[in-house]
């Protein structure tokens, strides 16, 4: 696999040339943070990106302090260099009316369908077509040239398209759309529109990234999720090793402290140095949270090492104490260019 | 400030308690509180069942069963155990299957089983986890043969999918698009929609295609003459959510998104009144016990500072430093609790301490139990 020929330092090589990004992981593993992230670190060379959250969750805009993002593509922030990330918040009942109107000229029929319960049969009930509508945004994105159809030799809209997509336990569905579909439709319009959107994700210029933390659960995931997507004949990006936090301990100190042989004297005369009081009773304290901490480095490595075995590059992002704003997300997007990400 | 205290034994031993409905955002470790809880039960003397769905392997062997099926399985309880365990995986599949084949002829249920839209419906519909849990549900609590049930709910992209879900599914079998597309030539009814009848028709033959739709004709032939009132069936396992002896427990994780959830889904259950019996919050950081909880973060990171500038005792430098991280870490989720919770004081509430490691067998899940409880 090429992407091992670049070596660990540069794990965001993967994304060069790609113009989908599809960002999941497990709940709770920062996935639309990391999403953020990647679509500002893409457009730092000056590129136009768009950001498509699908979950009606608007955690887009809470992250970039905005007003709740209305179905509408909007430039929400410009990065240094030049670039510009868009966003969209899609909504599957929007796209439904858009899609009647692009293609049947129909947007008046939108009223009756919803009173008969078509539309909540086809955005929230009906396997596959509420997916089916929000990758087809998302692709609609991808394709898009400037001037419309009408110069089909036009540049792209947008350098690059990043989706803020649903976590890893239901991504080889959402992002399987054609058999989703195939269940209601073997034939017929539906199906020819999920061929279209399914030619996108097929595509060599797409990549599927997942976010996981250090801990079993979200890794194990990943793996799952990892193997799923390739045997769907997706491209797998990175993972992106989400809240990683530096040991404070040597080596020695460690495995020393993994096992419960921590030198509680040394310990005592060390807080008896600083000054504080109680130094033995708080040796004792401090000791069993250092062995809480040794064990966690142990299993956090021994996480690592499962989620290397993908063979899918590793890129690390630090933990932002105090929670994500508008500095944190500046210092993740450098992490990300630092570790080679760029369109 | 502090709320309650969720007392979860007295949860459990109460003889009323019939069941217990684990909820939350993905990821907050619901599947693994809906098994602790399942095991502490059983443990002091209840007939427990635990229905999960889609649990991790790792949970299943944590249980000592290889893996979960649809049937309930026995968990090998330690000697001079008084009540029982057991636990099964949701397979909605099947339990459709079973509904079906419960209420039709056998004729009309072979019709039904093989028409390629139920086989979508069966599988693939959203709603369709969410309302065979709810069956599922029903059905264990009709056979009498368990004292507590405990449910935990399946990963949808809300929690209330668990509570919307089945009536939304319901709805739309019993609902006017499904008899205005199986109706073979439009009825009165329908002019009441404000379009004409033909261009509706129309638009949903062009959109949807005509194999979709007559699909769609065949299954629901077959199926209405069974059923009837599909609606009502999920109104029915609704009520019985509503029923004393019903405690939902909602869990959630020290995090933004999970406690949003949290919350929203509280206010749900108030609305709806249906019995809340608390707030679990996972793998929260509590301050060490010991001498170390008196020394705040600042003193400790100053501390760490001035050793480490004098270049002395880097192990206690370490120390300090990962206390400091800690007390923030906890500070931090006590905030955020207290923010989430403000306009739920009344809720008990209980915190579930971070493991290191993920729980690997019944000694584990037995100590989540006892966290859960308070111990």
């Amino acid at each position: 696999m090429s992407e091992h020929e670049h070596g660990p330092r540069e794990p965001g090589r993967t994304c060069a040339g790609a113009r989908l990004h599809i960002v999941t992981g497990k709940g709770g593993t920062g996935k639309t943070t990391v999403a953020a992230a990647l679509a500002r670190a893409l457009a730092s060379d000056g590129g136009r990106v768009l950001l498509v959250e699908v979950e009606g969750r608007q955690g887009v805009s809470t992250l970039f302090g905005v007003p709740p993002l209305p179905y509408e593509e909007r430039e929400i922030d410009s990065v240094p260099g030049g670039g510009s990330v868009f966003a969209l918040a899609a909504d599957a009942e929007a796209a439904l009316m858009e899609y009647l109107e692009m293609f049947y000229g129909i947007r008046r029929a939108g009223q009756a369908l919803t009173r008969l319960g078509a539309v909540d049969f086809a955005t929230t009930i009906a396997p596959g077509l509420r997916d089916v509508l929000l990758t087809g945004k998302a692709t609609e994105a991808v394709r898009r040239r400037e001037g419309g159809r009408r110069r089909p030799e036009g540049p792209f809209r947008y350098d690059a398209v990043v989706m803020d997509a649903p976590p890893t336990g239901r991504i080889g569905r959402f992002l399987n759309v054609n058999s989703e579909v195939a269940g209601l439709a073997r034939v017929g319009p539906i199906r020819n529109h999920a061929d279209r959107v399914m030619e996108v994700i097929r595509s060599e210029r797409t990549r599927v990234h997942f976010v996981s933390l250090l801990e079993e659960m979200p890794a194990q995931e990943t793996r799952d999720g990892i193997a799923e997507i390739s045997d769907l004949g997706l491209r797998v990006g990175m993972v992106v090793v989400n809240m990683v936090r530096p040991s404070l301990l040597s080596e020695a100190g460690l495995a020393a402290a993994a096992a419960g042989e921590i030198d509680l004297e040394a310990l005592a005369t060390g807080l008896k140095a600083a000054r504080l009081d109680d130094a033995d009773a708080l040796s004792v304290s401090l000791a069993r949270e250092v062995t809480a901490h040794a064990l966690r480095v142990r299993l956090e490595r021994r996480v690592r090492g499962e989620l290397a075995d993908t063979g899918a590059p590793m890129l690390d992002l630090p933990l932002v104490e105090g929670g994500v704003g508008r500095a944190a997300l500046e210092a993740l997007t450098r992490r990300m260019i630092e570790q080679g990400v760029r369109l | 400030m502090s709320a309650e205290r969720l007392d979860v034994d007295a949860l459990l031993d109460d003889p009323s308690t019939r069941i217990v409905v684990c909820c939350g955002a993905g990821g907050v470790g619901k599947t693994t509180t809906a098994a602790a809880l399942g095991l502490r039960a059983a443990e002091r003397g209840r007939r427990t069942v635990v229905i999960t769905v889609d649990p991790a392997r790792r949970l299943a062997q944590s249980m000592g069963l290889a893996s979960l099926d649809d049937t309930p399985r026995p968990v090998p309880l330690p000697e001079g155990a008084t009540g029982s365990m057991h636990a099964m995986m949701l397979d909605m599949k099947r339990t459709f299957d079973q509904v079906v084949e419960e209420h039709a002829d056998p004729e009309r249920a072979r019709q039904i089983l093989a028409n390629p839209f139920y086989q979508t419906l069966s599988t693939s519909f959203s709603g369709t986890q969410e309302y065979m849990a709810m069956e599922k549900l029903g059905q264990l609590r009709q056979s009498g043969e368990w004292d507590l049930i405990v449910v935990d709910t399946p990963p949808s992209r809300s929690a209330l999918d668990f509570l919307d879900a089945p009536k939304r599914l319901g709805r739309f079998l019993d609902g006017r698009l499904v008899r205005f597309l199986s109706a073979p030539a439009p009825s009165g009814a329908f002019r009441l929609l404000g379009a004409g009848v033909g261009l509706v028709t129309s638009i949903l033959g062009k959109v949807l295609g005509t194999q979709l739709l007559n699909d769609l004709r065949a299954f629901v032939t077959a199926f209405d003459t069974v059923f009837g009132g599909f609606q009502e069936r999920a109104e029915r396992t609704y009520r019985l959510l509503q029923a004393p002896g019903t405690a939902f427990v909602v869990v959630a994780a020290p995090e933004t998104d999970a406690l949003r959830e949290a919350s929203y889904f509280m206010r749900r259950l108030a609305t709806d009144a249906m019995p809340l019996a608390g707030l679990v919050i996972n793998r929260t950081h509590p301050l060490p016990e010991g001498a170390g909880s008196a020394l705040d973060a600042d003193t400790a990171s100053a501390s760490a500072d001035a050793l480490a500038a004098a270049g002395e005792h880097p192990e206690t430098v370490a120390a300090l430093r990962l206390h400091a991280d800690l007390v923030r870490t906890h500070l931090r989720e006590r905030e955020l609790r207290d923010r989430s919770t403000a306009d739920h004081r009344e809720v008990p509430v209980v915190e579930v301490p971070a493991l290191p490691e993920d729980v690997h067998d019944l000694d584990g899940l037995r100590g989540i139990g006892r966290a859960l409880a308070g111990g």
